[in-house]
């Protein structure tokens, strides 16, 4: 049976928010993104030495991305919540595939050859799994009943296990995070949180053992990079001087001497936060951490207005995924976290992460722009 | 819709409004972390990570200064700096240097001695310096590297200043040669000062003009990236180059020497007397010297270290000769100034000697005898029994008094190193060397130049400029004018030892008996007479293994390497000498026959043959 579909506008339409509002386009979010893209040209002009082709690539894939955002946009959020288990199933089986066909590649597989295109099947959970554990637990009376719970942890549990045998670490983290907030928003209890924070430390010890040798080594790096300064401390021993050397202002836009002289390695993908840090210093910093922290806030600003619980969890759990993004590239690059190969947000060049984060606020929108009118 | 639905949407609507705000609570505070770790870095420890930055991109870079030149007398180049293309390996930046070597020999040819040379290079050097795999690389062997450099990492074609020798193994000896800096040297050497240079003087001049002919090191403060290649200069302080050198050798004798000597080993050296200057100074066999530069291979050095011909010893001043009947006209000069003999005083000569009381026969080399024998004759037909007898009359004591006098003995402080000093033996040297007492007889052999007695012939060509200079005793140099880098000259000092005073007309006499050597009916050395210049000379032959008593020397029979060494020491002309002559020839039999041609050869080309244009 079809619910019958009713937008309505909040404001008097103006001619330009009405071209806006008919493409389910939420202005502040969308003001605030192209900002940040912008910004991340800019830079990225800067730490790719002004190639152009860099850009011209970058440009292509956010000209994508946006699109992605547009059509997403347009979907009502009804629609995903009743693909999201079919989604779900499908990422799994992709994953699966990627593992079979992986172990017959060596190292790392992450990618599926459709034949006619290549993508890794665990960015789409990064979408995928919050919508499915919005849709499931949306169907009960919040919050979740225990064996809803558990069934939620599974849910989780299976594609962060197979992504991180990719081995694909940054990816399982943003995976688990975005289904963790998914329960969080939920309403699990406290006391919930606070075991499953136990839980977490107590398989430290179990998750050091899983681990790849690079992934120790990068742990052991971060907790002492003098002592692989040729090796993979390197990377953030560098970054630190490019950080420390910006200063409060800045060494000036296409002037930092860590990144154009090459002694910052990754400089327009995972350490590009460096490159921002050295050439406009801790003011510049900030400002563009305040620009991330709007879009953030105003993700759960729409997830609080979401007329339903799955609209609520999702848009919730889509913008804190986000602000992981931030807080783990730009702990790494700081020197707070591990290394873990998360990009920059809109800001890193490639990846297609790009597109799935593009896509995430598209689903943002779509939240925000698609409202039934309560019955009184 | 129901009631309780209704409450259960607001309930779900508060619960979830609530965990929104702790979310962004939690966001703001991580941004906050975040904010105050950048605070860290970017505020409290900006200083450090800014002087990090700089060292990270700012390197000071020595630039090594020039070597300074070599000239000869009439300003032909003896050394220079030539550019040369070499290909160096960075053993630190290779990931295996085995396989590394193996593919570019497919590029570029590498020997064995290479590969060798490299190995020994590397062993001395740290993990990051470059070294050397192929020195003096061909314009397409550069070429065919440069193609397939992004292969291999850490190897790269330097271009570099080469010592280079164009005389090659006419100069070896005395110009010595640059090598290596080995980890002994390193020890000495003000590491700061030689931080851009590889090479340093191993022997000769190169090493005892070392820190003349070096310079000072420039510094430049390069901006480099991460890969170490240079952007900019952002500072500079250009190096001062090394001194050159001028030399008093004249390039032409020391030719005419070497090709005199012919098929002989030996030494010529010949002294300007007026001012000590080195005009020749040839030891034969030479090497090249230029081989030693980027490195021997361990074969080609093994070859010269094993002859039998001792290539690589400097004959002019470590050879040590007896100087035979070369010492006869100071022997002379010592009994008339000792006053124990008059000048036409006559000993009569039997052809032997004999100690009285004593059945040992003291031979003399004409074995029917001279008959009547005055202090000239002696000198003019060499006759031994005159000198036997003249140095019993001396003594050892006085003999090495007055000897001494004249450099035997004793180091002629030469400006080059590693000379020795030859042996003046004396009763002291005896008891303290040989626990033995002085016998008498061997006075007698000292009076010949023999036995104990050594002199090279530096010490001989020294000496004999002494007597030329009737005592002035001038200390032989070899480097004439050092030229500053700004262009200034300054000579290198006169240095006068001793002055022997010694009354006019026994110099007169000694010189005139030497004179009649050359020009006289029966001179030793009467084969060499011109008309052009008159020569002052003495013939000497030199034992090298003695013959027993009543025994023959013949020889014709007598193995080459057995034969008696050649001498012969003059200077010319004998009015107002300008060149002091020694010449040894070993095993070249007669000093008159051998020897003395060979000094004739050198000394008409400086005093007749006019020197080049310049």
């Amino acid at each position: 049976m079809a619910k019958p579909h009713i937008t309505f506008h909040e404001s008097q339409p103006a001619k330009a928010q009405g071209l806006l509002a008919w493409l389910h386009i939420d202005l502040p979010l969308m003001i605030a993104l192209l900002l940040l893209v912008g910004i991340g040209l800019a830079i990225l002009f800067s730490a790719g030495d002004k190639e152009m082709v860099l850009l011209q690539k970058q440009l292509i894939r956010l000209g994508f991305g946006f699109a992605v955002m547009v059509v997403l946009a347009q979907i009502h959020p009804d629609n995903f919540r009743r693909w999201s288990p079919w989604l779900y199933g499908l990422g799994i089986l992709f994953l699966v595939s990627v593992i079979l066909f992986g172990e017959l590649g060596k190292g790392a597989q992450r990618w599926l050859d459709l034949g006619f295109v290549r993508f890794q099947p665990s960015e789409m959970f990064k979408l995928t799994l919050p919508m499915l554990i919005a849709w499931y637990l949306a169907e009960q009376r919040l919050p979740p009943s225990p064996s809803r719970l558990i069934a939620a942890a599974l849910f989780t549990v299976l594609p962060v296990v197979l992504i991180a045998k990719q081995p694909d670490l940054g990816t399982a983290l943003l995976v688990g995070s975005g289904g963790a907030f998914a329960l969080f928003l939920a309403g699990i209890s406290w006391r919930l949180i606070a075991v499953g924070g136990v839980l977490m430390a107590a398989m430290g010890p179990l998750a050091w053992y899983l681990m790849h040798d690079y992934q120790r080594q990068r742990v052991l790096t971060f907790l002492n990079p003098e002592s692989d300064p040729l090796g993979t401390g390197y990377h953030i021993i560098q970054s630190k001087i490019a950080i420390g050397s910006g200063g409060i202002s800045g060494k000036g836009w296409l002037n930092g001497t860590q990144s154009h002289l090459e002694f910052l390695p990754e400089r327009h993908t995972d350490f590009i936060f460096a490159v921002i840090s050295e050439e406009f210093g801790l003011v510049g910093v900030v400002a563009l951490l305040m620009l991330y922290l709007f879009i953030i806030l105003r993700g759960l600003y729409i997830a609080s207005q979401a007329q339903d619980t799955f609209g609520r969890i999702l848009a919730g759990a889509l913008s804190l995924i986000f602000f992981v993004y931030l807080f783990v590239n730009a702990g790494m690059v700081t020197g707070l976290l591990p290394v873990v190969g998360v990009p920059l947000p809109l800001i890193s060049y490639g990846g297609t992460s790009l597109v799935t984060i593009l896509a995430s606020f598209g689903i943002l929108m779509s939240i925000q722009t698609h409202k039934k009118l309560l019955p009184t | 819709m129901p009631q309780s639905s209704l409450k259960d949407y607001l309930h779900e609507s508060q619960l979830f409004l609530g965990r929104a705000i702790v979310s962004g609570t939690l966001v703001i505070l991580a941004l906050a972390v975040l904010v105050g770790r950048l605070f860290f870095l970017q505020i409290e420890n900006h200083e450090h990570f800014t002087t990090l930055s700089q060292d990270n991109r700012v390197k000071l870079e020595p630039l090594p200064p020039t070597r300074g030149l070599i000239f000869d007398r009439n300003g032909a180049i003896l050394a220079q700096n030539l550019p040369a293309y070499s290909l160096e390996i960075i053993p630190e930046k290779t990931k295996n240097l085995t396989e590394t070597i193996e593919q570019i020999s497919e590029i570029i040819s590498i020997t064995e001695d290479d590969i060798q040379r490299f190995h020994r290079l590397r062993k001395q050097r740290k993990r990051f310096d470059s070294i050397p795999i192929r020195v003096r690389l061909q314009e397409d062997e550069v070429a065919r590297i440069a193609v397939h450099r992004h292969r291999f990492p850490g190897v790269d074609v330097n271009a570099t200043l080469l010592r280079d020798y164009p005389q090659g193994l006419q100069t070896a000896h005395l110009l010595g040669y640059v090598g290596r800096i080995n980890e002994k040297e390193l020890q000495l050497i003000d590491t700061s000062n030689y931080s851009g240079t590889d090479f340093i003087g191993k022997n000769g001049v190169e090493k005892s003009y070392e820190s003349l002919l070096h310079g000072d090191v420039g510094l430049q403060q390069v901006e480099v990236n991460a890969k170490g290649r240079v952007l900019r200069v952002l500072e500079n302080q250009p190096p001062q180059p090394g001194n050159n050198l001028q030399l008093f050798l004249d390039m032409r004798l020391q030719s005419i020497a070497l090709e005199a000597l012919g098929e002989y080993n030996g030494a010529v050296v010949a002294i300007d007397v007026e001012t000590g200057g080195v005009l020749t100074m040839v030891s034969k066999p030479g090497y090249n010297p230029n081989l030693f530069v980027e490195g021997i291979s361990s074969r080609d050095y093994r070859a010269l270290e094993d002859s039998p011909d001792n290539p690589l010893f400097n004959r002019a001043i470590r050879g040590q000769y007896p100087p035979g009947s070369t010492v006869k006209p100071f022997i002379g000069l010592a009994g008339l100034e000792y006053d124990v003999v008059g000048f036409y005083q006559e000993t009569y000569c039997p052809g032997y000697y004999q100690l009285p009381g004593k059945d040992h026969k003291y031979r003399d080399w004409k074995k029917w005898g001279h008959g009547k024998v005055d202090m000239a004759t002696g000198i003019i037909e060499s006759c031994d029994v005159y000198y036997y007898e003249l140095a019993r009359t001396l003594g050892i004591d006085r003999l090495y008094e007055f000897l001494t006098g004249f450099g035997f003995g004793i180091p002629s402080r030469v400006d080059l190193d590693g000379e020795l000093s030859g042996l003046m033996p004396s009763r002291e040297w005896k008891q303290s060397k040989r626990r033995e007492p002085w016998y008498p007889g061997e006075t007698l052999i000292v009076g010949i130049g023999q036995g104990y007695f050594l002199a090279t012939p530096l010490q001989l060509a020294s000496a004999t400029a002494t007597l030329a200079n009737r005592g002035h005793r001038i200390r032989p140099r070899v480097v004439a004018t050092i030229e500053g880098p700004d262009g200034e000259k300054r000579d290198s000092p006169l240095i006068e030892d001793v002055l022997h005073q010694l009354d006019p007309e026994h110099w007169n006499q000694v010189i005139d008996a030497m004179t009649q050597v050359v020009e006289g009916q029966r001179g030793t050395a009467r084969s060499i007479y011109t008309s052009n210049y008159r020569i002052a000379g003495k013939t000497g032959t030199a034992q090298v293994f003695s013959i027993k008593q009543d025994e023959e020397y013949d020889e014709e029979t007598v193995a080459k390497r057995k034969r008696d060494h050649a001498l012969f020491v003059a200077f010319a002309p004998v009015e107002s000498p300008k060149i002091a002559i020694a010449v040894v020839v070993e095993n070249g039999g007669h000093g008159g026959s051998v020897a003395a041609p060979i000094a004739r050869k050198v000394m008409d080309r400086y005093l007749v043959d006019t020197p080049p244009a310049n």
